[in-house]
């Protein structure tokens, strides 16, 4: 009897095993999670998009909360995604700063001209310096900041209505999530 | 024919020593070795099975950038670590930290071993006990499970 039990043990650790790999394969490797949940927004001071003798920062959203929208020409991602963001800018909730990542000035500027403007400024990192500094390692990407400056969320891929309305509006709201 | 094979497999792998910059990072050897060795430390994170010092990726070569810039302003290999991982998570190291997160994964290949051979002796010394105390089982029938 004792004996019959241990043979079920090669056969049980297999089992294990498909059952992690099968819930891996529901995984996505791409979406590594943010250390900077929970941690003050990194600070950055940039030239805007539209003009490079003005500057815009993150001082300047301080005391509301705001969305950081990473984004790039290159990137066809974030032309998906451009009609939700100008939906969610027509809602009002909150203002969307873009970081314009490793982008060309023109080409960025026309995109905005084309296809509308759901930012309420844009800041230019052609660099990608500030990118490195929010940890950024693909556009598009949309960060959560609450009014004391906290990253609440990250948004990795582009922004669709229902996350927006299941993840980014309860946390602005202040209903749920990390206080 | 295997010595031109080994002789082909030899020389495919020197194709690794190419560094991926234009031109050397450091005028120092000292200081281009430690760079280059930080490098292929550190996870590209766009390509994620490259370290950044294989990849061709904007972001990698951003973050070579960085590494280089931290190395200029005197950061040491684990200042440099921290201010990676304090943006991109543990993720970014080829060399996860022991720490409760991944006790698991690098207690793994011991507990592998020690299970195998547990496994081994189990068997062994039951094939041993049946073989003594019936030492036709083992030639009669396959069942040398069945005491």
């Amino acid at each position: 009897m004792k004996r019959s039990l241990w043979f079920l043990l090669p056969g049980g650790l297999f089992i294990a095993l498909v059952a992690f790999l099968y819930f891996g394969l529901y995984n996505d490797p791409r979406e590594i999670p943010s250390p900077l949940i929970g941690k003050p927004a990194p600070a950055f001071s940039l030239e805007t998009l539209a003009d490079p003798s003005r500057t815009v920062s993150t001082a300047d959203y301080q005391g509301r909360p705001y969305l950081v929208n990473v984004w790039g020409t290159w990137c066809p991602e974030c032309r998906r995604e451009h009609e939700v963001l100008l939906a969610i800018a027509r809602t009002k909730t909150v203002p969307i700063v873009g970081l314009n990542w490793k982008d060309d000035r023109e080409l960025a500027q026309r995109w905005l001209v084309q296809l509308g403007n759901p930012y309420d400024s844009v800041a230019f990192d052609p660099e990608g310096q500030a990118a490195i500094d929010w940890g950024v390692y693909g556009a598009p990407e949309t960060f959560l900041v609450s009014a004391d400056g906290t990253v609440l969320y990250k948004r990795i891929g582009p922004m669709n209505l229902e996350v927006w309305q299941r993840e980014f509006l309860p946390m602005i709201n202040g209903t749920g999530g990390p206080s | 024919m295997i010595r031109s094979l080994t002789l082909a497999l030899l020389l495919s792998l020197t194709m690794n020593a190419f560094a991926i910059d234009e031109e050397p990072a450091f005028s120092d050897p000292a200081m281009q070795e430690r760079y280059e060795r930080l490098t292929r430390e550190l996870r590209c994170l766009v390509c994620q099975n490259q370290t950044i010092a294989d990849s061709n990726a904007g972001l990698a070569g951003d973050l070579r950038r960085e590494v280089r810039e931290l190395m200029m302003e005197g950061k040491t290999d684990t200042e440099i670590d921290d201010f990676l991982t304090a943006r991109y998570g543990d993720f970014v190291l080829y060399d996860p930290p022991v720490k409760p997160r991944t006790y698991l994964l690098w207690a793994a290949p011991g507990l592998l071993v020690i299970l195998g051979l547990g496994a081994a002796v189990m068997v062994v010394i039951r094939r041993a006990r049946t073989a003594r105390e019936n030492p036709a089982a083992l030639d009669n029938d396959n069942e040398t499970g069945t005491l």
